[in-house]
């Protein structure tokens, strides 16, 4: 009983030192943001840079969000990361499906194609790329046009399929049991109802990690709208950071910014963990 | 161009229900975003322009600077540049070669009162205007120059060399300083060139010669080596902070007395006057040898290549120029107003006025850089070289290497011709 | 799965692989196959001047390398010169490789590395592209060490925080903290960190060591750039990789662990035999990405170092992008890629072989 108490005690210190190692620069950035500039920077050499101490008021908050139309910037990078995310988990764990549980002509050669991608980073083929979408048509509500700059669905399409999710459906799928699939099979199922009411139920944890993960690439994305908005009714977080890089950098408006564009990212995480309980309490239950 | 397509076909709509007239929209970028004291001058030039004509009307779009010219670039790339736009001097010649821009109905005569740097000249003709220009000078204390017994150097007679070193090696004794120069190695990109660039023409030798075109024996000359050599001395001995300075020492270290001078521009002279009054000294840059140079040429505006409405692009920009706006900008920027007449305007710059001294700075030691298209590349191989060799670097080999990559570059581009 | 009706699976399969897959196709394989062209010719990024094939010139300029066997400068007893500092003082390499119709094979090379050989004479390997060079190993270097320490930390992390205990969703999401934070924030806020001066990492070592640790300019000095980069990327990633491993966990029933607890395995036994095995796809999932971030390390280079100093912060995907957007050079930029792209397609050939072979 005793060392059992012991070692809670010690997971728990274990735990908190970790926790302590990942979290220091967020608590530096909250209590940065809450200071002004001249002493965010002379506390930041010590322990000081923890605590909010000294100066301390929401002044870089409201000066941020008149320096940048904060709002705005953050509905974007929602709408575009939000219709991102669904899109992609419903089209990758589709092809995913069709990877690992159907046989046809090219699969190999076409799964290897869509894996070979993961090996290019984007930055190194942003400019083909901006020459690609600069040669698609678009129509909307506002009739036909040529190329996609400056609107949301040059931030959306390019990113919706990618291999990387693919691939982590791939794995997870590989892990089912067959005898599920083969099984609704005999019954009668089609292809595409065995994959919406057998295995997707059965990826809960698998959706969530390819949903936070995506989430994250789409709130971050930074060169890419760089180049392909021109007005603040498209831009998005990320490229907003850069309007407070002037002569005089603003560094406590730059933490108060963060700080606030960090938070949807947190909620949403949050939401998904969640998920991941209610996934855990599932499989325990068919495991 | 969307948005624009946007605005005119809601212009249609009004114009047919309530007679009004329909201007044509030209699209204006600049570089600014984040900056709301020059976002309210230009906006006000805007809506003065707007509201003089019936025939065009002004549209601006703001992009964070430190990204500006990549969106330039994915811009033109695309076929998607505006009608007017701002481009920071030294880059015009490059945009200029792209055909991003076009050159300017505006005449010699239009810009006789300008100061030379703020008029972008490149193959004869004049592509980009500038509202104002700026002007880097050595910041430094009476006080500690007399204590040190210093010549107090003057726009007609600056420090030679000579006295330049033994000034910084005279202050490096004084304890109560961290270090007796800053050149502000923490503001990364065009600064290099901006700021030291003219110290190399001042020393002999340059980024390159645009005439032949070619960077060997200009950059690796014997000129620039012993550049080189002085410069990588300046760390070596520990007169300067090296490249890894913070930004927040940048900024407030000349102000807290733990740099005894500093290499910096008129936009940070308000703050040093507020600090030091009278004690503050603007000195002129030394002489290296070739005569005292500083950079010239700030952000200027240009008409795209693209634009259907040049005549519009051209009205804007000359209205633009008008001496209350110069004199707009100067007052809200504390950047020096582009005529002297627009001086005379401003709190600052007027006879006796607190910056005054740097209108005269910039009317006689001011240098352009580069004035090629090569100019793009050949910044980022000085910005290189001069770290490289701040942080101990082989001087010879480096500028070898910058000189290297500046002529290969030329080769790829046919030496822009 | 070759049973069955492979003519209906044809039509099906390729209905769901396909929405995806064109995607795919039209946004990462065509800019890819541009790129791919683009290294064969002079493209600039915008330039009024034609552009022209140039065949393999841009990767004979990236790998074209020399040699050189070279004496040291001797004195009139054929004993080698010394320098003030004690080093041996050799002929200056710009007397080869500069405008010496002797040597016109080594024209503007620059010195890579060298190897000392017997008598004080040493081999000088030169490179057309010394910069390349510099950025290929250090992203190599930056590869073969990032990847498995972030894999097996970030395991470690899993196990901890895939306990059963109340509050554990807490530390969860403190965990994935640096995770949600972009790593362009991220940057900036451990250049602060990192400070030569007012650093927030000298400041805790002093105190640790009652005021014994010299202050170190980590991002400022060419010893220890590479590695704080290194070691803040490791911080950064190593949540992301924990949630994966993390789903991988969670796919192992719990029966398996009922039945290893009532055999009154050890902890160890357990995860060799129960979790390890449950995590094969997983481990495979994150060696391939775990691999294919860190060949792509740009950002933390961008906004910490932009490659300084003195180069040993290079890497290939930061010298690709400054080749092809701020020289304009898009050929030259296309070219690492394209040379990235094999690199990296091999290694994971060879990684597959061998993984195959095991199995």
């Amino acid at each position: 009983m005793n060392t059992d108490k012991r070692s809670t005690v010690m997971r728990y210190l274990l735990l908190t030192w970790v926790a302590l190692l990942f979290v220091f620069p967020v608590v530096f950035m909250v209590v940065s943001s809450l200071k002004p500039d001249m002493q965010l920077l002379q506390d930041s050499a010590s322990f000081r840079a923890f605590l909010p101490v000294g100066d301390i008021s929401l002044d870089n908050y409201s000066n941020a969000w008149d320096r940048v139309p904060i709002g705005r910037f953050v509905i974007n990078s929602v709408v575009v990361t939000a219709i991102t995310v669904i899109l992609s988990l419903f089209l990758c764990s589709m092809a995913a499906f069709s990877f690992v549980f159907l046989e046809f002509r090219g699969k190999a050669v076409l799964l290897s194609v869509i894996l070979a991608t993961l090996i290019v980073p984007f930055e190194t083929i942003a400019i083909p790329l901006l020459m690609v979408v600069n040669n698609l048509p678009w129509i909307g509500f506002d009739g036909f046009q040529m190329g996609w700059l400056d609107s949301y669905q040059v931030q959306i399409i390019p990113w919706v399929a990618d291999g990387l999710t693919i691939f982590l459906f791939i794995q997870y799928f590989k892990d089912l049991p067959r005898e599920l699939v083969e099984a609704a099979r005999v019954d009668g199922a089609s292809w595409f109802q065995v994959f919406y009411k057998i295995i997707v139920p059965l990826a809960g944890p698998c959706f969530a990690t390819a949903a936070i993960l995506k989430f994250l690439v789409m709130y971050n994305q930074y060169l890419w709208p760089l180049m392909t908005t021109q007005s603040e009714d498209y831009r998005p977080v990320m490229v907003g950071l850069q309007y407070f890089f002037q002569l005089d950098i603003a560094w406590g408006e730059i933490m108060a910014y963060l700080s606030i564009i960090t938070v949807p990212v947190l909620a949403f995480y949050l939401s998904m963990q969640r998920a991941f309980i209610a996934s855990i309490a599932s499989t325990g239950v068919k495991g | 161009m969307k948005r624009a397509m946007n605005l005119m076909a809601a212009a249609i709509l009004t114009a047919s229900s309530s007679m009004v007239f329909a201007q044509t929209d030209l699209s204006l970028w600049y570089h600014g975003a984040g900056n709301d004291k020059e976002k309210s001058v230009l906006t006000g030039i805007i809506n003065d322009f707007n509201g003089s004509q019936d025939d065009w009307k002004v549209n601006l779009a703001e992009f964070p600077q430190e990204s500006y010219n990549e969106s330039v670039v994915a811009a033109a790339l695309s076929g998607k540049l505006p009608d007017i736009l701002d481009v920071d001097g030294p880059l015009m010649p490059n945009w200029a070669w792209s055909k991003y821009l076009t050159p300017l109905e505006i005449t010699d005569e239009d810009v006789k009162d300008f100061l030379p740097g703020t008029i972008g000249r490149y193959d004869g003709k004049i592509y980009s205007v500038g509202l104002w220009d700026a002007a880097v000078a050595l910041f430094a204390r009476k006080s500690v120059l007399e204590k040190h017994e210093l010549r107090i150097p003057t726009l007609d007679k600056p420090w030679s060399l000579d006295e330049f070193n033994t000034a910084i090696n005279t202050l490096k004794m004084d304890k109560d300083f961290e270090y007796p120069l800053d050149l502000g190695l923490a503001w990364k990109g065009e600064w290099y060139a901006y700021a030291f660039g003219p110290l190399l023409q001042s020393w002999g030798g340059d980024l390159m010669d645009v005439e032949k075109p070619t960077a060997e024996g200009v950059l690796n000359g014997d000129e620039a080596m012993a550049f080189g050599e002085w410069w990588q001395n300046l760390f070596t001995k520990k007169l300067v902070p090296g490249t890894s300075q913070d930004g927040a020492d940048r900024e407030t270290g000349f102000l807290d007395g733990k740099y005894a001078m500093q290499w910096n521009g008129n936009w940070a002279a308000l703050a040093a006057l507020e600090k030091f009054g009278d004690d503050l000294l603007f000195l002129p840059a030394p002489d290296m040898g070739k005569g005292p140079k500083i950079g010239a040429a700030s952000w200027q505006f240009g008409v795209s290549g693209s634009s259907k409405n040049q005549k519009g692009a051209n009205d804007f920009i000359r209205f633009a120029m008008q001496d209350k706006y110069l004199a707009n900008f100067s007052n809200a920027t504390g950047l020096i107003p582009a005529t002297a007449a627009a001086a005379k305007m401003t709190e600052n710059y007027k006879e006796g006025g607190k910056l005054s001294v740097f209108y005269a700075l910039t009317d006689k030691q001011a240098t352009k850089r580069a004035v090629t298209p090569a100019y793009n590349v050949a910044t980022l191989e000085f910005e290189k070289a001069l770290s490289d060799i701040a942080n101990g670097a082989d001087v010879a080999d480096t500028l070898d290497a910058a000189t290297d990559a500046i002529n290969k570059d030329l080769e790829k581009n046919k030496n822009y011709k | 799965m070759t049973d069955g009706k492979p003519k209906s699976q044809n039509k099906v399969g390729w209905l769901m692989a396909l929405p995806a897959s064109s995607l795919i196709i039209l946004f990462l394989i065509v800019p890819f196959l541009l790129a791919f062209w683009f290294s064969f010719t002079n493209q600039r990024l915008v330039s009024p001047n034609p552009t022209e094939f140039v065949g393999w010139s841009n990767f004979s300029d990236l790998m074209g390398v020399g040699s050189l066997t070279i004496d040291p400068k001797r004195d009139a007893e054929g004993k080698p010169v010394y320098k003030a500092n004690g080093d041996i003082q050799y002929p200056r390499m710009r007397t080869f490789t500069r405008n010496n119709p002797d040597y016109e094979h080594l024209q503007g090379m620059r010195e890579w590395f060298s190897i000392p050989l017997s008598n004080d004479r040493k081999w000088v390997v030169l490179a057309k592209d010394a910069l390349f060079m510099k950025a290929l190993t250090n992203t190599l270097l930056f590869v073969a060490i990032v990847a498995p320490i972030q894999a097996g930390l970030a395991l470690l992390l899993a196990l901890l925080i895939n306990q059963k205990l109340p509050g554990i969703n807490l530390f969860r999401t403190i965990y994935f903290m640096p995770v949600v934070i972009s790593i362009v924030v991220v940057s900036i806020l451990w250049r602060f960190i990192y400070d030569g001066e007012n650093g927030l990492l000298n400041a805790i070592l002093g105190f640790l060591s009652f005021g014994l640790f010299e202050p170190v300019d980590w991002l400022g000095n060419p010893s220890t750039a590479l590695g704080s980069i290194m070691a803040m990327s490791i911080w950064q990633g190593v949540g992301f990789h924990m949630i994966i491993w993390l789903s991988g966990l969670q796919t192992i029933p719990g029966s398996l662990y009922e039945a290893a607890a009532l055999e009154g395995a050890k902890r160890w036994q357990v995860f060799r035999y129960v979790t390890w095995p449950g995590l094969r796809n997983t481990a495979v999932l994150i060696m391939v990405v775990i691999t294919m971030q860190a060949f792509a390390l740009f950002a933390q280079v961008d906004v910490m170092t932009r490659g300084g100093p003195v180069d040993s912060t290079q890497s290939l995907v930061f010298q690709s992008v400054q080749r092809g957007y701020e020289k304009q050079d898009i050929a030259g930029g296309s070219a690492i890629a394209v040379v990235l792209f094999l690199m990296v397609l091999s290694i994971s050939l060879i990684q597959r072989y061998m993984s195959r072979d095991r199995s």
